[in-house]
């Protein structure tokens, strides 16, 4: 059996079995759904960050953009839910288009750039000069679509593109010039690799995602401020979720939200402090012992994760 | 006009002054200290501690902080940094080690301090030095606001400013006219080339390091008079004002981020009174149109282009 089938089979298929059926036997939908924007996210990180070596800081930019440009769709045009949602995702790609030229930056100063970067579109949204298009600081509230049943769907059909997309980039030739650009730009390019259009074919695609949760996420919450879906804690969750498990992997980002956004929910709620420090703790004791994430602990071993 | 201009450039010394920490331990050691922000907000607890435990002058904290923060860089650098060094991406993991390392300080603080907001009345700040002043520019001994120009401006704000210039001051006689900090800079310039001549890139980077964190502590003296007030959370928005800065200036050069300090302080105030809605969204743009169109900073050399 091809490994991008088994794949699919053990992993994306599973995965996916379960978040379908588990609403009918768990109650706390809104928890569900939550899960399934932070393996969006943690993998849609894993696609940049994973692939490509740049570190999105200002990752919840393309979340917030297509939230708004699914708000600004139902608002004005009075556009139906799902058609809006894929607006939320193109509003993310042209979004990622226009901040293409920071994939010029290295390192740091990229991940700089781009947090610089999704906070000057929050003060965009936000700024009351603009109330009569964003409604500005005062948020939206989008009554006339809400339906959560359907926006859960959505966010499950969007969580199968983006392992789609983890899976193929995983086994394709196309993923591996990624991860030798990733080590070597320059003998990568050496060997023929388009190494412009490759970043910008991952960059775009890792924002298109963000784009398509962000606009499923103004779907199903309908009421939200600016300050909610540009929070900086989306970026920052869903890169240390990908980084916990390990990147430029299939599993690594899914293990990570698992274990790291279920433990948020069983203490994080009622005492916010304590948890941030476990937290931080645990952030720090990752980089400093396991900087490759969990699924080293395995590959160390020399076993093979997909 | 002259207000904003006078203002700006008395915030903007004041902002090079939070930078500066940033620029050193990034230069010396490519290393992000996210947690900058946190140890300005600690330097704010030192002189709120000061004043309200002993009824000190907050001036008093400034080498108390400078001094406290230095060893606890050093002892830092030991436990953290050569750990990180050996990683596969010492630079992407510093991100995450330091995030994870600030939401540890930020969750303490909360914890012994409670989340409530602290101010100290600004007439406290360089009370001690009323007579001095008195003696130097005439009038009576009181600390009240002072006259620029003709224009009257908070005592605090001067102090700042003025404490700030010499701290710089002091960083460039450091790194131009000691040993150490002609070292340091060998070790900024070409790390690579700075351990084959053998010098100890450890001792010169947990110096950069320590003096760093002083330095941002010393900063935090001035928080609760430059910002009005501070809480334990307000440390991401000072580290990402740092980030503005230190990139308007450039890496390893402490004149460029006083420059880059005093731009930022004024194009700020500028923007504050004429078009005060969008003045949010000027670090950001400021920052990414500096990147891209200036990488190397104002004064820089090229070092940032992937």
């Amino acid at each position: 059996m091809p490994d991008t089938l088994r794949h699919y089979l053990f992993i994306a298929v599973p995965l996916l079995v379960v978040l379908a059926v588990l609403p009918s036997v768990y109650n706390n939908h809104l928890l569900l759904f939550n899960f399934v924007i932070f393996f969006i996210l943690a993998q849609g990180v894993n696609i940049i960050y994973g692939f490509t070596g740049y570190l999105p800081f200002g990752y919840v930019g393309f979340f917030g953009a297509g939230a708004y440009g699914f708000a600004l769709m139902v608002m004005h045009l009075n556009s139906p839910a799902p058609v809006a949602v894929l607006a939320g995702g193109l509003v993310a790609v042209v979004l990622g288009l226009i901040l293409t030229p920071l994939l010029r930056l290295a390192g740091a100063y990229f991940s700089i750039a781009n947090l610089a970067a999704a906070l000057a579109v929050l003060h965009l949204i936000a700024n009351p000069a603009l109330e009569s298009i964003t409604k500005g600081p005062y948020g939206v509230a989008l009554n006339g679509t809400f339906n959560p049943t359907w926006a859960y769907a959505g966010a499950v059909l969007i969580l199968a593109l983006t392992l789609g997309i983890v899976v193929y980039l995983k086994n394709s030739s196309f993923g591996l010039a990624l991860q030798a650009v990733r080590e070597d730009s320059f003998s990568a390019s050496m060997s023929g690799v388009n190494v412009v259009k490759m970043r910008t074919i991952a960059w775009l695609a890792s924002a298109l995602v963000a784009g398509l949760a962000g606009g499923v996420f103004a779907w199903y919450v309908s009421v939200f401020y600016p300050d909610n879906v540009f929070s900086a804690d989306f970026s920052i969750f869903a890169i240390v979720f990908a980084l916990f498990g390990g990147v430029a992997t299939i599993c690594g980002p899914l293990i990570g939200v698992i274990i790291l956004y279920g433990i948020y929910n069983l203490i994080g709620f009622t005492t916010p402090q304590y948890f941030q420090l476990i937290y931080g703790l645990l952030i720090m004791g990752l980089v400093l012992f396991l900087p490759a994430g969990l699924v080293s602990l395995a590959t160390r071993r020399g076993w093979n994760v997909p | 006009m002259l207000y904003p201009l006078i203002a700006g450039v008395l915030f903007g010394l004041y902002f090079s002054l939070v930078g500066i920490g940033l620029n050193l331990v990034f230069g010396v050691m490519r290393i992000v200290n996210l947690a900058h922000g946190d140890f300005l907000m600690l330097g704010a607890f030192v002189a709120f501690g000061i004043y309200t435990a002993a009824g000190l002058d907050p001036l008093v904290g400034v080498p108390i902080a400078f001094a406290l923060f230095c060893v606890a860089g050093l002892l830092l650098y030991w436990i953290l940094v050569p750990r990180l060094q050996r990683a596969r991406d010492p630079e992407m993991l510093s991100f995450i080690l330091f995030f994870g390392f600030s939401q540890v300080i930020e969750a303490l603080t909360t914890i012994v301090f409670g989340t409530s907001e602290r101010s100290i009345p600004s007439r406290e700040l360089a009370n001690s030095l009323s007579g001095v002043r008195a003696a130097i520019f005439g009038g009576e001994a009181t600390n009240g606001p002072f006259q620029i120009f003709g224009l009257s401006f908070p005592a605090s704000w001067v102090v700042a400013a003025t404490v700030s210039v010499i701290a710089i001051g002091c960083v460039y006689l450091y790194l131009y006219r000691t040993r150490l900090g002609t070292l340091t800079r060998a070790v900024m310039s070409r790390r690579e080339e700075a351990i084959a001549t053998g010098i100890n890139v450890d001792r010169v980077s947990a110096a950069a390091f320590g003096i760093g964190l002083g330095l941002a502590a010393v900063a935090g003296v001035f928080a609760p008079f430059m910002f009005g007030s501070f809480t334990p959370a307000f440390g991401i928005d000072a580290t990402v004002t740092s980030f503005v800065v230190v990139v308007l200036g450039s890496l390893g050069n402490p004149l460029g981020t006083a420059l880059g300090g005093v731009v930022y302080g004024v194009s700020y105030m500028l923007v504050q009174t004429y078009l005060s809605s969008w003045a949010d969204l000027l670090p950001y743009v400021l920052l990414i149109a500096i990147l891209l169109l200036r990488p190397s900073g104002l004064l820089g050399r090229r070092v940032r282009v992937a």
